[in-house]
């Protein structure tokens, strides 16, 4: 089976790989690698940047999953029932999702540039100065997750969409019927149905908080000072631009047991989804 | 009592729709924006004039910057190459999975679907030392090769052979095909929806994928769009705007005509993959 083959070469051999390589040292022109034990995880704790890293993670993922979901909700009962220019309104919302990343990023570059972009130029209409949105520690993390809630709530909403086109309509007619309002039908009935959309959603949508760093390339480069550096961008930098390679190994380390975790978690509450059928 | 409620239903659902088309505005603008800056001159980039002049100007200046056509080329390549890779390895592995019990199959299976959560991407430090070994670093076959072996194509196909029923297979055996030409003449025909569905996601990410191919690529032979684009658009290159945004469309835009032609087809397809 050739699909075996590489399938092992390229997840199961690297993920073992990775894990034997953070024990090891850096090897240099005068010492080779040698056995180092937990000593890269000991450096990792100590180091700030990672600490940060992880953190910005969590609020990376706290800051667009909750919102994403919310409107990909919305989107989705907007376009569920007949409007005027239905699949006009549903393409809109899903055209970003079919951009790459570094496209994207690159259009919202200019809105974030200080003084001349977009942002800072309506801004100004209404007599606010310029912001220097992804230059400020601050401002940087939010603004990089309003354009990730862009992204991803329209491909979000397609499986909402789809959940939703599976509820009976009957269910709908018979709160009707019972003088229920919309906003009790839609809590009391049709969020619980959706629930195990949800679900997914939610473990698809933290796998990518966590995979996803293509705009930090254009945007931000991790900067200023790590405020917007993201797990996978900080394998990356010390990996390919500090060539610490058993470093990074170890931080790949705790992205794999993050994502197992995942793994389990999507696992254990996919099968509660069954139950609910 | 009946019509003023009907007047209020209709108010209601007239803000409904105000609400969905304003959402829809806000959604597409960022897309339309980069559009305007790229048929005009620089300096309407923040100058919304309706009279703006129209012009060519920055799609030509983006590509005589940078080779676009040769990154499309490298894009188009890589893309076709993956997903030709891909039909045929997770058709073969699928058929397996989905026909034969052969001993350890649960296990196999639970090792390919480990791949749906540790992605290529993560693995980038040893996969790179891996295509360093094998001297494939800065060529195509070395960025497509991680992805070839799909789990999640595998799964959906294995998917689609288990719900063909057995009396097909059983019937072209009696016709006298082998196992080759039942694959072929009675799953794969069958399972074309399933097909259509991967091969579209499986065009839209690899076209998109960003930071693999960065790492590996270093040179306009085998660099794909995105990296171009990325490169390219570094605020460290002082490129004007306009010429960016053209650049940014140039590279989009196969896949966006794509998208737009087959909109419906899209949609379903990432509705029918996401649901498994």
């Amino acid at each position: 089976m050739p699909a075996a083959i590489l399938l092992i070469a390229f997840t199961h051999y690297p993920t073992v790989a990775t894990v034997i390589d953070s024990l090891f040292s850096k090897a240099t022109a005068i010492r080779p690698s040698r056995f180092v034990g937990v000593l890269n995880y000991q450096r990792m704790l100590d180091d700030p940047i990672f600490w940060k890293v992880l953190a910005n993670n969590a609020w990376f993922a706290l800051g667009t999953i909750p919102t994403s979901i919310a409107l990909a909700i919305l989107m989705a009962l907007f376009v569920n029932r007949s409007i005027p220019g239905r699949s006009l309104v549903r393409m809109a919302y899903f055209t970003p999702t079919v951009l790459p990343m570094i496209a994207v990023a690159n259009i919202w570059l200019f809105f974030y540039t200080p003084d001349i972009g977009l942002i800072d130029q309506i801004a100004s209409w209404f007599g606010f100065s310029g912001h220097n949105w992804l230059g400020d520690p601050t401002t940087v993390l939010p603004a990089i997750m309003v354009m990730t809630v862009w992204k991803e709530a329209g491909f979000f909403m397609i499986f909402y969409l789809a959940a939703m086109q599976n509820i009976p309509p009957e269910l709908e007619e018979a709160s009707q019927l019972e003088g229920a309002t919309r906003w009790y039908y839609f809590r009391r009935v049709m969020f619980p149905l959706l629930m195990p959309t949800t679900l997914f959603v939610l473990v698809n949508a933290v796998l990518n908080s966590f995979k996803l760093v293509d705009h930090l390339f254009v945007l931000t480069k991790g900067g200023p000072d790590n405020a917007s550096n993201l797990l996978l961008y900080y394998i990356f930098e010390t990996a390919f631009s500090y060539f610490e390679t058993h470093f990074a190994a170890a931080l790949t380390v705790v992205l794999l047991i993050l994502l197992s975790v995942m793994a389990l978690l999507q696992f254990f509450l996919l099968d509660k989804r069954v139950h609910y059928r | 009592m009946k019509r003023s409620r009907s007047i209020s239903d209709v108010f209601q659902s007239s803000l409904e729709t105000g609400a969905a088309w304003l959402l829809a505005v806000l959604w597409i603008s960022p897309l339309v924006y980069a559009f305007w800056a790229a048929f005009h001159p620089g300096e309407y980039a923040v100058n919304f004039n309706l009279l703006a002049p129209l012009t060519l100007d920055n799609f030509r200046e983006a590509l005589s910057q940078a080779p676009f056509p040769r990154y499309a080329l490298n894009t188009f390549i890589l893309v076709s190459t993956i997903l030709v890779a891909q039909l045929v390895l997770c058709t073969l592995a699928a058929y397996a999975f989905a026909r034969y019990q052969f001993r350890g199959h649960k296990i196999a299976f639970a090792l390919v679907l480990v791949q749906l959560m540790i992605t290529p991407e993560i693995l980038i430090v040893e996969n790179y030392s891996t295509l360093a070994r094998f001297s494939l670093v800065d060529t195509i076959l070395g960025i497509g090769l991680p992805y070839m072996a799909s789990a999640f194509g595998i799964f959906l196909l294995r998917q689609a052979f288990k719900s063909t029923p057995k009396e097909l297979e059983e019937a072209a055996r009696l016709e006298g095909c082998g196992t080759m030409g039942v694959l072929w003449r009675v799953y794969v025909p069958l399972a074309r929806p399933t097909y259509l569905a991967y091969a579209l996601v499986s065009i839209s990410h690899h076209w998109n994928n960003f930071l693999w191919p960065l790492i590996v690529t270093n040179s306009v032979e085998t660099r794909p769009l995105t990296v171009g684009l990325g490169i390219f658009g570094a605020p460290e290159s002082g490129v004007n705007w306009s010429v960016i945004s053209a650049a940014t469309l140039l590279s989009v835009a196969p896949l966006l005509v794509a998208f737009l032609l087959f909109q419906r087809q899209f949609v379903q397809s990432f509705m029918y993959a996401g649901i498994k």
